[in-house]
């Protein structure tokens, strides 16, 4: 704990200063041992988040993206899972914490929102009582109080007549309703940083659009950090400060969003955009998969983790794809574009090879943008 | 085994003969040109990839779906179940799917569009309407005579986990339609197994794995290859890539299209995302609470929109290109939730969450009028986006004044031009308010 603090002062963490990091993730390590070997699910993982800002966390089921967040929630105390580095939330490390020391903190400072909110209520509770029970774990209040805290969340995240709705049980809303339920739940304590694990993957097109115009409405109105973990990069690229990109339990790129969208530097990254197809594209655009599958995290590529899926790689002087481990650093964008990819010059070939096949009436809005 | 089954699969085997050789050669030249695609060690093409089908101009629909409604009833609890309501999860849909072409069906969970789907591979039977695949009516025939048509209709399903038999090996599940059919015979399914794992991408040298040992996307190819095995004329793929990751999408995606092309299969491709859809198929219809809103050629429906259920449904998808702008689009916000099913709303469907909807639509249904040569829209007031009508242009085909009333000096314009299936040569101009020519 004292070296965490020690460490921290070097950066200004005092929390309630806005601008200042809420979140500062350094080296967050999760494995689980198993009886084949050791899961490396996170490995090496850092960032930072400020207060009011969101960020964007994309990669394929088993990148690590869910278990990062989870560690934040502290949800591995008291299991096998063997976490290291640290999660300073202001000012607190949560990896130091003891378990009740992190139920306290769980749920009135950091609060989650999960991808399926049928499964994630409880089917036996009304959804108000499931409130009220996470207000007043946090908050001395009555009963009387908490329900008409919940009942005023409610109306807040748009649930028509709240007063009756309240006493309803999950499977008397729709999913729409449920995720806003959740929602509510989750802010019921004005927690300072949400994490929201695929919120609209299960939902239609026209409630996912409800639900992210109501999250960023609550976000400025609290003025919370907010985590958006998602594989759409639609979503990521309307909602988000921040991008980073899992590979294999590794960031491989992190940055501005607007930096990451338009100028990846990063040939998964290049994968991820030219794979989904664009409602405003160009029909004639082919969709270029990934090939391959998503690595193994018992046993993990050598070197660059992607580098068996990397259709670059021949690009890449010598063996140094299989057999070094790139590192998160700046590519040739600034010092605020981290890239783990041993490319000389990945804007050159993402200008070139990459965008006239993905998006060829994109080509000439960048060659404006650069001139 | 009854007569009429077996003179129907003899006749489709001497028929079925050439065939045969010209799609082993064609899976052939299918497995070659995938060879760089899927195997990764091998040398990776990053643009392999295949740009949008079309179908050919002329080409006959092979199926024609009429007036086609599915209500299931909805019992009342006790112990004596009495029909209380029906669920209208299908209330007069029609559409074609040409030969070789790909329809796609969008909506939100709830509209009816996996029904739809159920009802043409008649894995439902429907309540009313007509099926007619291949010149035949199958709304209501006999489970005994679906069987032959089993060969020409096949689905490829959502869910690639719950879809396959766990206890079966891959090599028995691609080969149980070839040994129910009695394609070939018993010594040849194996070949013939090995052949189609290779068509979809997998090693044929798998073929005695349980589905366990494979992962979502070779999962999703496995179900593909059973679809393929008895050479369908057409296939309902329910959402066959939503259930996997994204970079998988792509590759699901890019497969179907070669099939489609090697094999000349139609498909009715049923969503939820718009993006996908738009990329796969050259026509789309949106469905909304059991009905067809609008439907049409791929840009008469993503860039000339005229219901504003279409316009909302695509101004809500997220646009990875906004991040080049900054922000969040302005977007139709829909407000609510999609109404029950069991007792629609009066009139015109949306209208209760339609942000132009008047009188009219309350009063009556609009129909699907054809206001291009491949566009047809279900509104009183069909305009783009910021642009509908004042009022509204139904009114006079259907003899009735502005606010839905009957009008006695008006008259009707005849019911056939308004409820065909497929696409008239004329259609109703919206600038000269006429039945016109293009």
């Amino acid at each position: 704990m004292s070296s965490s603090t020690a460490q921290l002062s070097a950066e200004p963490a005092q929390g309630g200063q806005p601008g200042d990091p809420l979140l500062v993730v350094k080296d967050l390590r999760v494995h689980f041992p198993t009886a084949d070997g050791v899961v490396k699910a996170v490995d090496g993982l850092s960032y930072t988040l400020e207060r009011g800002k969101t960020l964007g966390i994309v990669g394929e089921s088993g990148s690590g993206k869910s278990v990062s967040s989870s560690a934040i929630m502290g949800l591995f105390h008291g299991s096998n899972a063997q976490l290291s580095g640290q999660i300073v939330l202001d000012g607190t490390d949560i990896l130091t914490l003891r378990e009740d020391e992190m139920r306290r903190l769980r749920g009135r400072d950091v609060a989650m929102i999960f991808q399926d909110p049928l499964s994630a209520l409880h089917p036996y509770f009304t959804v108000g009582s499931q409130i009220i029970e996470a207000y007043r774990v946090h908050q001395s209040v009555s009963k009387k109080v908490a329900r008409r805290r919940a009942i005023d969340l409610l109306d807040r995240v748009g649930i028509p007549q709240p007063d009756r709705r309240v006493d309803d049980y999950p499977h008397q809303f729709s999913g729409g309703m449920r995720q806003r339920a959740m929602i509510a739940m989750g802010l019921v304590n004005d927690p300072s940083m949400l994490i929201a694990d695929e919120p609209t993957t299960a939902l239609d097109v026209t409630v996912q659009a409800q639900i992210l115009d109501l999250l960023q409405d609550l976000q400025r109105e609290f003025n919370s950090a907010v985590i958006i973990i998602t594989h759409d990069l639609g979503v990521v690229a309307e909602m988000t400060d921040d991008t980073l990109v899992m590979y294999g339990g590794r960031a491989v790129e992190y940055g501005k969003t607007s930096e990451i969208l338009t100028h990846p530097e990063m040939p998964y990254t290049w994968g991820l955009l030219s794979s989904v197809p664009e409602v405003t594209g160009d029909t004639s655009a082919k969709l270029i998969p990934i090939p391959g599958s998503p690595p193994s995290l018992l046993n993990p590529p050598s070197g660059c983790h992607f580098h068996p899926r990397c259709a670059f790689r021949d690009k890449v002087p010598g063996d140094l794809c299989r057999t070094t481990t790139p590192e998160l650093a700046p590519g040739g964008r600034g010092s605020s574009h981290l890239k783990r990819c041993h490319l000389a010059d990945p804007e050159s070939i993402y200008q070139t090879e990459v965008l006239p096949e993905i998006a060829p009436d994109l080509v000439d809005l960048l060659a404006e943008e650069n001139t | 085994m009854s007569t009429a089954e077996h003179t129907e699969s003899t006749g489709s085997d001497d028929a079925g003969e050439p065939t045969q050789d010209a799609s082993k050669d064609a899976a052939k030249d299918a497995a070659e040109a995938r060879e760089s695609t899927f195997v990764t060690d091998a040398a990776i093409d990053p643009f392999e990839g295949r740009a949008a089908t079309e179908a050919p101009k002329d080409a006959k629909p092979i199926l024609t779906v009429d007036n086609l409604r599915m209500y299931f009833p909805v019992k009342s609890q006790g112990v004596i179940h009495r029909t209380v309501g029906h669920v209208q999860a299908v209330d007069g849909v029609s559409f074609q799917v040409v030969e070789g072409g790909s329809l796609g069906l969008v909506g939100e969970s709830g509209c009816g569009k996996s029904t739809t789907g159920r009802l043409i591979t008649r894995l439902l039977t429907p309540t009313g309407g007509t099926i007619d695949f291949d010149g035949r009516d199958i709304a209501q025939i006999s489970q005994r005579e679906l069987k032959p048509l089993r060969r020409e209709i096949q689905m490829i399903f959502q869910d690639p986990y719950t879809s396959l038999n766990p206890r079966h090996t891959v090599g028995s599940i691609i080969g149980a339609p070839l040994r129910i059919h009695k394609i070939v015979p018993e010594k040849q399914v194996l070949g013939r197994v090995k052949e189609l794992l290779e068509i979809v991408g997998l090693n044929p040298e798998h073929y005695n794995r349980f589905p366990n040992e494979f992962s979502g996307g070779q999962r999703q190819r496995i179900g593909i290859a059973r679809a393929l095995t008895l050479n369908p004329k057409l296939l309902v793929a329910d959402e066959p890539v939503s259930a996997l990751d994204v970079s998988i999408q792509a590759q699901v995606v890019n497969l179907l299209q070669g099939i489609q092309q090697e094999f000349g299969v139609a498909f009715l491709f049923i969503a939820h995302d718009l993006a996908i859809v738009r990329h796969f198929c050259p026509e789309v219809a949106v469905m909304y609470l059991g009905k067809i809103v609008e439907i049409g050629d791929r840009d008469s429906i993503y860039l000339k929109a005229h219901h504003p259920y279409t316009q909302a449904l695509l101004s809500a998808v997220p646009d990875v290109k906004q991040a080049a702008l900054g922000g969040r689009r302005e977007r139709i916000r829909l407000t609510g939730d999609v109404p029950s099913p069991i007792n629609p709303p009066s009139g015109c469907r949306f209208r209760t969450r339609c942000p132009i909807a008047q009188e009219i639509c309350a009063k009556v249904e609009p129909p699907l009028l054809q206001i291009g040569p491949k566009h047809k829209v279900a509104c009183h007031f069909p305009g783009e986006i910021t642009n509908h009508p004042k009022e509204p242009v139904t009114a006079p085909l259907l003899g009735l004044d502005n606010q839905g009333n009957v009008d006695a000096t008006g008259s009707v314009t005849d019911h056939d031009q308004l409820s065909h299936p497929g696409y008239a040569d004329t259609w109703y101009d919206l600038g000269t308010k006429s039945f016109a020519r293009g």
